[in-house]
């Protein structure tokens, strides 16, 4: 069963609590309150992560109890004052004026993501706060869901179930519902870290022809391992029969993927971004598919999210859209909240987080 | 004799292309022509050194024996044409095959895009002596007394072969051709596709975004079940099934168990351990059938199969949809005793708009599009077209169903 309450369960007995709760104490052994650090947790996180702050010993937390819903940005700012650490999602954003409510006795962030364009490095860094971020644990996931949605467009699943659904389903016709493999094609990246290596590692198998990218600059050994050239920019585009975006949100990549880069692409491409929605101009993409300049495109990410449902791309057959969960596995997100829970703490005690973002 | 029937033929032949002059053509001049289908048709002249149109070609000697000059291995007088019924409009790469053949046919074809009506067929072939088919059309005893005597090969555009009624066909002494291979990359490919979709929930994703039903990132919202140190069973680990577990593997499968009636030899380049079925069943995370649909696999998933599953094992079956017992399936997916389950077979097709599975949210349906690929379509027209002027000419077929 498929409920993320349901889920909960599954994964741990969680007692019903009000929404905010407070956490920490152990039972019988007292413990100096002075020595104890404040935490505020921004949600409900995966029980993993929530297990190892209880029973740390080392940290009073209170709880933004709701997976549902984010918390209200008046709620947070109330919530911070003081705090010495501060646990947040990617839907949290960490400005100035966050960081000054919190007041000085914050000394660590610990966000449960590997993006990070929700955090101002700026004021973080200026405020001496060390930050935590959750890289690696989920690139596994994050390739997978990437290249599920890859073929989930290029193969039509969406059209197909829904003809299956609403009786467009006659006999077996040789060309209803074809789509264009992978078998014989060129694959272009666009930003070649981890993430891009993961998905280019899941695509070879599938008879892939050739992996190209594009990056700032070449990256050689990530390269090496998977047998991928480095091509300019114009040409990524020109080649690609499936361009998957890979690179991280900056301002340089801020609506990379626009007119420009479409109106290059050949006609039969297939575009897909899991990294931020911000990569890409929706309007431009929108003309893009809808005159056939590309095949089709596959967006786990988009701007605003959630995407409002009237917005021109839900007309198009051609385009997927899901709601961010490129990182949604049970495990994945277990990964991650242990991981933001043991850098949070490795944080407050002065020590090297598991993994650091430089500022 | 009538110029349509001369369309196939290899020369030599004695035409007039000018009104008053003979020319003797010389051997193996090809004649360039087409089925009715296209626009031109026509014939080339070496003498001249032009193409005319094939209204101008005019046999001199009817009674002469053409010879057929096609294959270098072997010559074959043919003293007339053969008929070929095709029971649906085919991608134009098998089209171009039979109408430049090298053979002597003359085509009929139910030129649409939707299956032939039985009784179109069981007209259409009559004294046909080769049959291009597609798997919706049951070719059995009655569709065989239909056609008569001259059949001698039918040509099935599929690797499945389940919709021939094989110990009638052997009696005729009847060859078969069939499209293994060239769809196996298509077919593993849909299959991983489905896989994915159905553990990583893409549909309902995409439902919920249509629906107003994102509101904001959620930490377990829409979670599903990854492949990284998964457990992944194959169910049949022939051609198709060792490409979808090659695809399969930088997932991060920890381990590939298979089952089927005899070990695999290349297993081994995918780790594959050979196990019982029960075994299999009960230690899998992912299930993938895909092997033939036969008397013993028949109804083989079946409430016992899904009683012995994990319940947040995936269940995926892109093979024949008698392999499954639906109601037993969704009696599964409904009680929680499995997690999901995608499907891109299913008993009957199409599934009828009110069945059960067509409801639930842990279950995928896709309308048998394994193979459907522009590419991989067009090859598989052109294989059987090459299969079926084979069996006519009595030839080695490129890909013959031995039975």
């Amino acid at each position: 069963m498929w409920s993320s309450l349901v889920a909960l369960r599954r994964l741990q007995r969680i007692a019903v609590a009000p929404l905010n709760i407070t956490g920490g104490l152990t039972g019988s052994v007292h413990r100096e309150m002075s020595t104890m650090k404040r935490v505020y947790v921004t949600r409900q996180i995966p029980p993993d992560g929530l297990k190892i702050l209880r029973e740390s010993g080392q940290v009073q937390f209170e709880l933004w109890n709701s997976d549902d819903d984010t918390v209200p940005r008046k709620e947070l700012l109330q919530k911070v004052k003081g705090v010495d650490g501060l646990l947040c999602m990617l839907t949290e954003k960490i400005d100035a004026e966050l960081l000054d409510a919190a007041g000085p006795n914050l000394k660590v962030l610990s966000t449960m993501s590997v993006g990070f364009d929700h955090l101002n490095l700026e004021e973080l860094k200026k405020r001496g706060i060390r930050v935590g971020y959750t890289p690696e644990v989920l690139t596994d996931s994050v390739a997978e869901l990437t290249v599920a949605l890859l073929l989930t467009t290029s193969r039509r699943l969406v059209e197909a179930t829904h003809e299956a659904k609403t009786g467009g389903w006659g006999t077996w016709r040789t060309l209803w519902l074809c789509g264009h493999e992978l078998a014989n094609s060129t694959v272009g990246i666009l930003g070649l870290g981890r993430i891009g290596v993961a998905i280019a590692e899941r695509l070879a198998p599938f008879k892939v022809k050739k992996f190209i990218y594009t990056d700032v600059e070449p990256r050689p050994e990530l390269a090496s391992s998977i047998n991928a050239e480095y091509v300019s920019f114009d040409e990524l585009a020109k080649q690609s029969d499936f361009l998957a975006v890979c690179c991280a949100l900056t301002p340089e990549t801020k609506e990379i993927c626009n007119k420009d880069l479409f109106s290059k692409m050949k006609s039969n491409a297939i575009f897909i971004n899991t990294s931020r929605g911000g990569v890409v101009n929706q309007e431009d993409l929108y003309e893009a598919l809808s005159t056939g300049q590309i095949a089709g495109a596959g967006l786990d990410v988009t701007v605003p999210e959630p995407l409002p449902t009237d917005h021109p791309l839900f007309t198009l057959k051609n385009c997927v859209i899901l709601p961010h969960v490129a990182s949604a596995s049970y495990s994945t997100r277990n990964a991650m909240s242990s991981m933001a829970a043991n850098n949070l703490l490795l944080g407050l005690k002065g020590k090297p987080m598991i993994k650091e973002l430089k500022l | 004799m009538a110029v349509m029937q001369l369309v196939g033929y290899q020369l030599p032949l004695k035409h007039t292309h000018k009104e008053e002059e003979l020319h003797i053509v010389l051997p193996c001049t090809s004649v360039v022509s087409s089925s009715c289908h296209s626009d031109f048709a026509g014939y080339l002249c070496y003498q001249c050194v032009v193409v005319q149109p094939l209204h101008k070609l005019h046999v001199v000697s009817p009674e002469e024996d053409f010879v057929h000059c096609g294959s270098l291995s072997r010559m074959q007088t043919i003293g007339k044409l053969m008929k070929v019924y095709i029971t649906r409009r085919i991608p134009p790469e098998g089209m171009k095959i039979l109408s430049s053949a090298t053979g002597v046919c003359e085509v009929s074809m139910w030129d649409s895009d939707e299956p032939v009506p039985r009784t179109e067929l069981l007209k259409g072939v009559q004294g046909a002596h080769g049959l291009l088919c597609m798997l919706s059309d049951k070719i059995d005893a009655e569709l065989l007394d239909a056609a008569g005597p001259n059949l001698k090969v039918i040509s099935t555009m599929s690797v499945g072969f389940d919709h021939l009624v094989l110990d009638a066909i052997k009696k005729r002494g009847i060859r078969v051709g069939y499209t293994p291979d060239v769809l196996t990359d298509a077919t593993a490919e849909l299959t991983v596709a489905l896989l994915l979709a159905t553990a990583r929930r893409l549909p309902e994703g995409v439902e919920a975004v249509k629906n107003g039903d994102w509101t904001s990132w959620k930490p377990l919202m829409l979670c599903g079940y990854g492949l990284s140190g998964s457990t992944v069973g194959v169910i049949g680990l022939g051609r198709i099934g060792m490409a979808i577990a090659r695809r399969l593997m930088p997932f991060g499968v920890k381990r590939l168990l298979y089952s089927g009636r005899t070990t695999k030899a290349d297993a081994a380049e995918v780790s594959g351990e050979f196990v019982p079925l029960d075994t299999l069943v009960s230690e899998s995370d992912f299930i993938v059938v895909s092997c033939s649909l036969t008397p013993e696999t028949q109804g083989l998933c079946d409430k016992a199969f899904f009683s012995k599953m994990k319940n947040t094992a995936v269940f995926i079956n892109s093979s024949r949809g008698a392999v499954v017992n639906q109601e037993d399936l969704y009696e599964a997916l409904t009680s929680g005793q499995i997690a999901a389950a995608g499907l891109d077979v299913t008993t009957p097709e199409p599934l009828p708009t009110n069945h059960p599975l067509l409801t639930l949210n842990n279950c995928v349906v896709l309308p048998h599009i394994g193979s459907a690929t522009y590419s991989t379509r067009g090859v598989m027209a052109a294989l059987s077209a090459r299969n079926l002027l084979e069996g006519l000419q009595g030839g080695e077929m490129p890909s013959e169903l031995a039975f």
